[in-house]
């Protein structure tokens, strides 16, 4: 899907807490998940999940605790994916313009040539000088990953990826994730149950009430982590 | 210098969305057209009575309708959560309020500049031979109205009852900038037209004030 790819980072999170006033969505949370880890975190709606990836996005701070980024040298700064439950484009430019806009907000070298490549590498390049209004959920979310992707991240963090997809386009990102993870990158999802996309992870941890409370890695199955979920 | 080719980045998608649907330009144009008129033929005033009380109420009509025009600033910015992802690409978040208030600032001085002639028209005030030292009031003016509707406008998006919000808050903190600036286009309105470089001082001081605080502490403004 991509050529020059980030080097694979991994994050450690240190009794992560954040309160939004009296509401914790997460409560002193440790959690280390290796860099070229694909990682399917699971849990009830309000369980935290989406809290855990901004916290790691660095788009909000937490209110206590420590983040930190592993697989990279000290002057290295981590280079994040992030795909949200919202598009993050903007509907009144096309789909080209949106990603060229990222493309030189990031400083990325040939963003034209960048942006064609991602564009046909979704499947989007017919529809390039179309507005993102006029695109159907999913071809929204395939533009929403392309954008993620323009700088290589070497961290993908995606929050219910699946939401909304017919099942044509939940082939494609099947397809498009296991790509990812297969170049080493390191793979973060929230998802909503078992689905193919659960499949995918290497790992499975589940969330409840702000606290990881099911983690393959300390000795849960994968489904012990999904079965309970129940969303 | 990546913050100066960010801010150059967002400013040009800034203008080109606002050209391509010239949403903003075209109410905020009807709106001080509306007002100017309205009070024209209310008032009728003459040509004294325009010198005397046309400057406030030309630099009234472009705050209320920077108001309006500032309100969507950083709220279309929810709607698919765009402001997440800039905050993601730009090296530094003070990129993206020099971006929306140079855009805010260039499209209000647009508007004031489109409708100087017809303020002139309607208020019987000849303008022309002024018409530079009245453009660099303006330009003053417009940038200290941007700065703190812009700065405002972020933090209005994130609460209740934000439509109200804005004009609540920036009007009152605008009053040094409506007294500074209608001061300096009353005094070139005059039948001696004198530049008045106090004023003008005043409305610079504002606008490095507002600046320096925007670039300290706007950060904060776009946190969760």
């Amino acid at each position: 899907m991509s050529q020059r790819i980030g080097r694979p980072t991994g994050i450690k999170f240190t009794k992560i807490e954040k309160r939004f006033g009296s509401l914790y969505a997460l409560r002193r949370l440790d959690l280390e998940i290796a860099p070229g880890e694909c990682l399917a975190l699971t849990g009830r709606n309000g369980s935290g999940k989406t809290t855990l990836l901004r916290v790691a996005s660095q788009l909000t701070r937490p209110t206590h605790g420590e983040l930190a980024f592993l697989g990279l040298n000290a002057s290295e700064t981590p280079t994040v994916g992030y795909v949200s439950h919202a598009i993050m484009l903007y509907d009144e430019l096309t789909a080209q313009e949106n990603l060229l806009l990222f493309a030189r907000l990031l400083g990325i070298q040939e963003p034209q040539e960048r942006t064609l490549k991602l564009l046909e590498a979704t499947n989007l390049a017919a529809r390039a000088t179309s507005l993102v209004r006029t695109f159907s959920r999913g071809m929204k979310q395939r533009l929403a990953i392309a954008r993620a992707l323009l700088q290589e991240p070497g961290l993908l963090l995606l929050d219910e990826p699946a939401t909304g997809l017919d099942t044509e386009s939940m082939e494609w990102l099947t397809g498009a994730i296991r790509g990812l993870r297969d170049e080493g990158r390191t793979v973060v999802m929230s998802l909503h149950g078992e689905s193919s996309l659960s499949q995918l992870a290497t790992r499975a941890a589940r969330l409840d009430a702000g606290s990881l409370v099911a983690d393959t890695h300390a000795g849960a199955t994968f489904q012990n982590v999904f079965a309970v979920t129940g969303a | 210098m990546r913050i100066l080719s960010n801010t150059a980045v967002l400013l040009g998608k800034e203008l080109q969305t606002e050209f391509r649907s010239r949403e903003l330009l075209t109410t905020t144009i009807v709106f001080i057209l509306i007002v100017i008129v309205l009070f024209s033929f209310t008032f009728d005033p003459s040509v004294s009575e325009s010198r005397r009380f046309g400057p406030g109420l030309l630099w009234l009509a472009f705050l209320f309708s920077a108001s309006l025009m500032l309100q969507p600033c950083f709220l279309k910015e929810k709607t698919n959560d765009t402001l997440s992802a800039l905050r993601l690409c730009v090296a530094d978040p003070f990129a993206i309020f020099l971006a929306k208030l140079l855009a805010n600032a260039c499209l209000l001085l647009l508007v004031q500049l489109l409708l100087l002639p017809i303020f002139a028209v309607f208020y019987n005030i000849k303008v022309g031979a002024v018409f530079p030292q009245l453009a660099m009031v303006f330009l003053f003016g417009s940038l200290g109205v941007s700065v703190t509707g812009t700065a405002l406008s972020a933090i209005s998006a994130q609460v209740r009852m934000r439509e109200l919000m804005l004009p609540l808050l920036l009007l009152p903190l605008l009053v040094p900038i409506l007294i500074s600036s209608t001061e300096a286009t009353a005094a070139l309105l005059e039948e001696k037209p004198t530049l008045r470089l106090d004023w003008l001082g005043i409305l610079i001081a504002f606008d490095v004030v507002f600046l320096t605080a925007l670039w300290l502490f706007g950060e904060y403004l776009l946190e969760e």
